[in-house]
């Protein structure tokens, strides 16, 4: 009894130090390859030759439930250029997809028009919904360059609700709850912009509606 | 040996089928088989895995008393797929992107635990590494089959997405039959994961009934030394 005990124990720490060891050996590269991607998925919303600083790292931290969803707080991404600001990225959640939260990624210019939208993680239904995701389809190209200056807020809507926006066949719940999402992200924006700009990186924020722009 | 390979590899493919015949892995089977991509993709993971928890159940066999095995089992299971998600994040990124969600569910796959208990303790590891090698295969094969299937079905289209796995030049792979919107969407949702692989296990049937039926017909040398 004592021997099998024995053994098991043996058996539990070569476990724990083989995934140890290949963790640190790992850890590195893997934030490397994780800071990449998201690099990537960054310029193709806002071009790399449009901005000259760390973008990736020049990140704060901002809460508001109602217009970004998620109650931890969504990460933004600022671009500037000679120190002036060029743009940033909002990752917004929203929570009231067909199956779940829909994460994007939304980039607007420091003059409030889209630079574009981004479906990061969803759970829509595959070959009706998950046409809202770029690799999907192109229905996320109707975004850049409205701004809220040209579009009416009654225009932020899918066709079916008398908004601008397209839905997809068979499919109006999803793409209606991310058309809802990019107008929100945008009225935050429009909001907040120059406090978004002028926060500390990597603090933690949350505007509120009463606060003097 | 040549004989023994043969059955190994015959067992596992078609003859006692992880997926058709043992109905084993059927949560991340049914779960992924959407795309004959997707399919491919989760085959080629549980082949490594398989392989891989194959050996190492064999070469640590003798080195276990019966009561604890199980454990042990799990143990080194759920080690080894952690640090093939591990290495895989590290140096095969893009393919991490497309596969990193298939790679925890196979833990889920009672395949593996299933052959480790059932062959791996009881045989020396080059058998034990085969015995993975078909079995896995077996898997990734009806993965395929019914990932091509329920694509082709529900959205008109084969090889959807074959340069997530592929890299660049298999962005022109796609095959698109007819337009997506008229796919039969059932096809796609969990229901049609079920009935597809009902049919598959019906169609894997009624092949060995026929082979039955003709060499009882028409007894030949084969059939012969088949039943010696």
């Amino acid at each position: 009894m004592s021997r099998s005990g024995l053994s098991l124990f043996l058996f539990a720490v070569l476990g724990v130090g083989v995934v140890t060891f290949f963790h640190v050996l790992t850890a590195d590269r893997i934030e490397k390859n994780e800071r990449e991607y998201m690099m990537r998925s960054l310029n193709e919303l806002i071009p790399a030759s449009a901005y000259d600083n760390d973008f990736f790292t020049d990140t704060i931290e901002v809460i508001d439930e109602e217009l970004l969803g998620g109650d931890q707080g969504v990460a933004v991404y600022r671009a500037r250029r000679h120190g002036q600001p060029v743009g940033l990225i909002i990752s917004p959640q929203a929570p009231n997809g067909y199956n779940g939260v829909i994460r994007l990624l939304v980039g607007i210019y420091a003059d409030g028009t889209l630079a574009g939208v981004r479906v990061v993680a969803h759970r829509e239904t595959p070959g009706l919904g998950d046409g809202i995701d770029q690799r999907r389809s192109d229905w996320v190209e109707q975004f850049p360059g409205l701004s809220l200056a040209i579009t009416p807020a009654a225009d932020w809507q899918v066709k079916k609700d008398g908004g601008r926006f397209d839905q997809l066949t068979g499919a109006t719940i999803s793409p209606r709850v991310v058309v809802q999402a990019v107008h929100k992200a945008m009225s935050y924006f429009d909001r907040h912009s120059e406090r978004l700009f002028a926060a500390t990186t990597g603090e933690s924020y949350r505007f509120g509606m009463q606060d003097p722009p | 040996m040549n004989t023994v390979t043969r059955k190994i590899i015959d067992t596992g493919l078609w003859n006692n089928n992880p997926a058709l015949v043992q109905l084993l892995g059927l949560c991340p089977l049914l779960a992924v088989s959407n795309s004959l991509i997707n399919g491919l993709g989760l085959g080629i993971a549980t082949v490594v895995v398989l392989c891989a928890s194959n050996l190492v159940v064999s070469l640590s066999r003798n080195f276990l008393r019966d009561e604890i095995r199980i454990p042990v089992f799990v143990l080194l299971i759920a080690s080894l797929v952690t640090v093939i998600e591990l290495v895989m994040n590290a140096w095969f990124h893009s393919l991490f992107r497309v596969l990193g969600i298939f790679v925890p569910l196979i833990v889920t796959n009672c395949a593996i635990i299933g052959r480790a208990e059932a062959f791996a303790s009881r045989n020396r590891p080059l058998p034990s590494l085969l015995d993975g090698l078909a079995m896995g295969s077996g898997f990734a094969a009806t993965l395929v089959v019914l990932g091509a299937a329920r694509e082709l079905i529900g959205r008109g289209s084969l090889l959807d997405g074959a340069d997530l796995l592929f890299g660049d030049i298999a962005s022109n792979w796609t095959i698109q039959f007819f337009a997506p919107e008229h796919g039969f969407l059932l096809a796609l949702l969990p229901p049609g994961a079920f009935i597809g692989l009902g049919m598959l296990v019906a169609l894997k049937n009624a092949l060995d009934h026929r082979r039955a039926r003709l060499a009882a017909l028409a007894p030949s040398d084969d059939a012969v030394s088949e039943r010696v």
